[in-house]
């Protein structure tokens, strides 16, 4: 029954993955990655990501994606105009993506071996408790670092988003 | 119950396979999108796959390493998403397009 749970959330992230790629409009796109991103968090669950389900689906799918929203609408963001046909783009491409997946699956298939299979509630450490202990103990000054990128995030936000004062 | 052709639970290679391919549909976003928002987005989908990946090898090694990591790779795209989305408001603002061929004046 897992294998049923993932092929069905694989078809949905690849759907949206596509849609996002394919659809001109970019409110589309936001939304097909709204789709990705909660398909995604799902899969963690399965592979016994709690903490990191829930982080996806209220980080990602909630604050991240809201914020592109915000800023798709308040820029009135319309439909894509016809992009100019580069033939070698269009042509190459593809082919060329499709051959670079066919190349990772086979190198995937070739170097794990089939027999391990994931189980739901296979791996059971992904908890808010075990992550919190390894995050203030062993990666405690990356974490650390973490808030002074965030707070260098804001001002720069900030300074970039103001209005100009003469 | 007829049997199923399928595996009873995924192998570890699908997650890998799926990752491939949400990254490589990311790479032709960013590649042939115009619309500067949608490249952006784009790369959130890279993102996504390689959190995928990590999450997937945190379960086959038994491990909770992968875990944090995504999760400094989740904070890493929050901060990216404020400060990109900051740039791409002042670019629309200077010069009222968010067509990515437009703002070409670093060329040359």
């Amino acid at each position: 029954m897992d294998s049923i749970l993932f092929l069905i959330f694989a078809a949905v992230a690849v759907i949206c993955g596509l849609n996002l790629v394919l659809q001109k409009h970019p409110i589309t796109s936001a939304l097909s990655l709204v789709g990705v991103m909660a398909s995604l968090a799902v899969l963690y669950l399965l592979l016994g990501g709690e903490f990191i389900a829930m982080a996806q689906l209220i980080v990602y799918a909630g604050a991240i994606m809201v914020l592109f929203i915000f800023v798709i609408m308040l820029l009135n963001a319309g439909t894509e105009q016809r992009p100019r046909r580069r033939l070698w783009a269009s042509y190459a491409g593809v082919p060329l993506l499709a051959g670079v997946i066919g190349l990772a699956a086979y190198i995937v298939q070739r170097s794990l071996p089939a027999t391990e299979s994931v189980s739901f509630g296979g791996f059971q450490e992904g908890t808010a408790k075990a992550i919190g202990e390894k995050l203030f103990s062993v990666y405690v000054l990356p974490f650390e670092v973490t808030s002074i990128l965030i707070l260098i995030a804001i001002v720069g936000a900030i300074v970039l988003a103001r209005k100009e004062v003469s | 119950m007829p049997q199923l052709p399928i595996p009873q639970s995924p192998p570890i290679s699908w997650f890998l396979i799926l990752s491939a391919i949400l990254f490589a549909l990311g790479v032709a976003g960013f590649l042939f999108r115009r619309n500067i928002i949608t490249v952006f987005m784009s790369i959130e989908l890279m993102l996504n796959a390689v959190n995928l990946t990590f999450v997937t090898f945190s379960y086959k090694i038994r491990q909770i390493d992968g875990h944090i990591f995504s999760f400094f790779v989740m904070v890493v795209a929050a901060a990216e998403a404020a400060v990109g989305l900051a740039i791409i408001l002042t670019v629309f603002k200077n010069r009222q397009t968010l067509e990515i061929d437009e703002v070409s004046s670093l060329k040359n």
